[in-house]
């Protein structure tokens, strides 16, 4: 029961390092976030037509794959977290539900990109179609790096490698994959519905 | 018995439940409103349910809330000053 009269000591959730990597990334998307919104206060109208065909059901069901993995994510942190020393692996189911979700994430962004290219859109198309093209692509290029260390850490948890004793690695993919969903918190406003 | 233990970081799976219906929530909130005919105060409405969204993911999954201040701060600010950004660019957009 001295547990939870324990005030809890402040800490970072993983490595100090991915963290200032994650800073990193979020300065970069900020700046690009930036300029697709100075972009289209000069073609604001050009904008908002442009936008009006993007398939923004596609945007909003990828926004919940997104949060659905993080969530899951979380649940096998806590697992492992919760678990005794190596049993983590008793999260790992968590941690695939998560990589499916992401997969479904590709899917969903893959059939989207299939339609914009058979309808003829390309990066030279408009400027929205520029800024459309290549903030959701720097996006997509996260989510794959995304997933492959989701599926580095399930491989991780299945080895018995993550528990109580030893939660750095995960908690620092965790950390990775949170901002990837952060990101597209803005990223599907911002490009998919404010006009 | 381990320090972790001892400081459970990633909270209860109870509450990561209610955070992630939430989150649902507001995202299918987002959604419905694109339907609506554009301008300052539903911008404005998007931009803080964005605000909202990701202090969400960054206190809670990122596990923030059990962070020194610095970097409870310095994510916060990313968020605000992002949102910060696009409104003035919005509203630049209105007023060229």
């Amino acid at each position: 029961m001295h547990a939870t009269t324990t005030l809890p000591q402040r800490r970072l959730a993983g490595d100090l390092a991915i963290w200032f990597f994650i800073l990193a990334e979020l300065l970069a998307f900020g700046v690009f976030f930036a300029a697709y919104a100075f972009a289209r206060a000069r073609h604001a109208a050009e904008f908002d037509v442009a936008q009006q065909a993007l398939n923004r059901d596609a945007g909003a069901l990828n926004t919940l794959l997104l949060l659905s993995a993080s969530a899951l994510v979380v649940r096998a942190v806590q697992g492992a977290q919760a678990g005794q020393a190596g049993q983590g692996r008793r999260a790992a189911p968590w941690l695939l539900g998560a990589i499916v979700c992401g997969l479904g994430f590709v899917g969903v962004k893959l059939g989207e990109y299939a339609g914009a290219f058979a309808a003829g859109v390309s990066l030279s198309s408009s400027v929205f179609h520029m800024f459309y093209l290549s903030l959701t692509f720097f996006h997509f290029m996260h989510v794959l790096l995304g997933l492959v260390i989701l599926a580095v850490l399930w491989a991780g948890l299945l080895a018995g490698r993550y528990g109580p004793d030893n939660l750095n690695g995960l908690e620092s993919g965790a950390a990775y994959w949170h901002m990837v969903d952060l990101v597209w918190l803005i990223l599907f406003p911002l490009v998919y519905v404010i006009h | 018995m381990s320090s972790t233990e001892l400081n459970p970081t990633h909270g209860s799976p109870g509450r990561t439940l209610a955070v992630w219906f939430g989150l649902c929530v507001a995202t299918v909130t987002t959604w419905r409103l694109g339907e609506q005919a554009g301008g300052a105060v539903l911008t404005a409405l998007l931009l803080g349910i964005a605000l909202v969204k990701g202090r969400l993911v960054a206190y809670e999954f990122m596990a923030l809330r059990h962070a020194p201040l610095l970097w409870r701060a310095l994510l916060s600010g990313w968020l605000c000053v992002v949102c910060l950004l696009i409104g003035l660019a919005y509203w630049k957009g209105l007023n060229p």
